[in-house]
């Protein structure tokens, strides 16, 4: 690890996708587990490059997960509350 | 009170504490209600409105004009979660007007007196220029509040937004709604209160450090009693049942197979 700036990167990064798993949908999909391993798996890295490219996984991650509750909201509550085209 | 281009826009924007809209709903075995010790969060038509207020802010900071935007929420002490969330996603400050953890849920009517008493109560600051709220609530449904407000206080409402557009020079916005057969836009002075609809926009997720932030904006609380309003329901709930389960059908594998069953069924020919 390089540094004690990208130790408190990792950490702010591991901290917000903790939060974002607890609203995970689905209750076996061992969310906070894999992001345990994931992390564990890069603790030794010295390389920044390498650094970079864990960081931006953790960041991809993080939006894809956000995007799939958003998505799955807004199916829901689309399906739920139709738009008003047809006169009824 | 009317915003001017050199003075504060304030908006309120009430939100619910509902039941969470991935929550399977069921009967509770009173048949008096929904089970309500399921997950709860603020409603989805509430954050739209949130949502908007932020986007009205960011819009408007281009120019000179500070708007405050101002969450409300009228529940029991849980309910400060919902207010949390509303802080991480804008707001500046809440108020909470609490009711005991055993009282009965208002109804919109109560929910819009208590609305109005809260800005009554702001007018000895600067007053509110604007309501923002969601159209109905995912648990009950019952989309009345907005409507309610805006009678009460005598102010224009513009319900079912899909699209708001302001105009401070003119004192007035343009209202996008949503209606049976298509759009209709409006125009609504000031002071108004909207409602939202689902496709005014995209609410966004409170980040972490958001949440940490809003942990230090200012809560106020009140009681129905510092409103001066009462909450007593006026409607008693009798009976809820679930809808008949769905029975399914059969195939059948021929056309006098299904000739036989429908006569069995009672259907004759005409």
């Amino acid at each position: 690890m390089a540094g004690p700036s990208t130790r408190l990167r990792a950490i702010k990064l591991y901290k917000e996708l903790h939060r974002l798993g607890r609203d995970y949908p689905d209750e076996h999909y061992n969310f906070q587990g894999k992001l345990r391993r994931l992390f564990e798996k890069n603790r030794a890295l010295t390389d920044s490059e390498e650094i970079e490219k864990a960081f931006k996984l953790g960041e991809y991650i993080k939006n894809e997960t956000l995007a799939l509750y958003s998505l799955r909201k807004y199916r829901h509550l689309k399906r739920n509350y139709p738009a008003n085209d047809s006169p009824s | 009170m009317h915003p001017s281009s050199a003075r504060l826009l304030n908006i309120l924007v009430p939100v619910k504490r509902a039941v969470d809209y991935a929550v399977k709903i069921r009967v509770n075995p009173q048949q008096t209600g929904i089970d309500l010790n399921v997950k709860h969060s603020m409603n989805p038509f509430d954050e739209i409105a949130v949502e908007e207020a932020v986007r009205i802010r960011e819009r408007l900071s281009k120019g000179s004009e500070p708007v405050t935007i101002t969450a409300l929420t009228i529940g029991p002490a849980k309910s400060i979660e919902t207010l949390r969330t509303a802080l991480a996603m804008g707001a500046d400050s809440a108020v909470h007007v609490e009711i005991p953890e055993s009282a009965p849920a208002p109804e919109p009517l109560g929910v819009a007196k208590a609305i109005k008493a809260v800005i009554e109560k702001q007018k000895e600051k600067e007053g509110v220029d604007m309501v923002i709220l969601g159209k109905q609530a995912i648990d009950d449904d019952l989309g009345q509040t907005g409507q309610m407000l805006a009678s009460l206080l005598g102010w224009g409402q513009a319900t079912f937004a899909s699209k708001v557009e302001l105009d401070l020079d003119a004192k007035n916005a343009t209202v996008t709604r949503e209606i049976d057969g298509g759009l209709e836009q409006v125009r609504v002075k000031f002071p108004m209160v909207i409602t939202t609809d689902l496709r005014l926009n995209e609410p966004r997720y409170a980040s972490l450090p958001n949440i940490m932030k809003a942990k230090k904006k200012p809560v106020t609380k009140l009681t129905p009693t510092d409103l001066g309003v009462s909450l007593e329901p006026q409607m008693e709930v009798i009976k809820v049942v679930e809808p008949p389960k769905r029975v399914g059908g059969s195939k059948v594998e021929s056309v006098d197979e299904l000739v036989e069953k429908l006569k069995t069924a009672g259907f004759t020919a005409v």
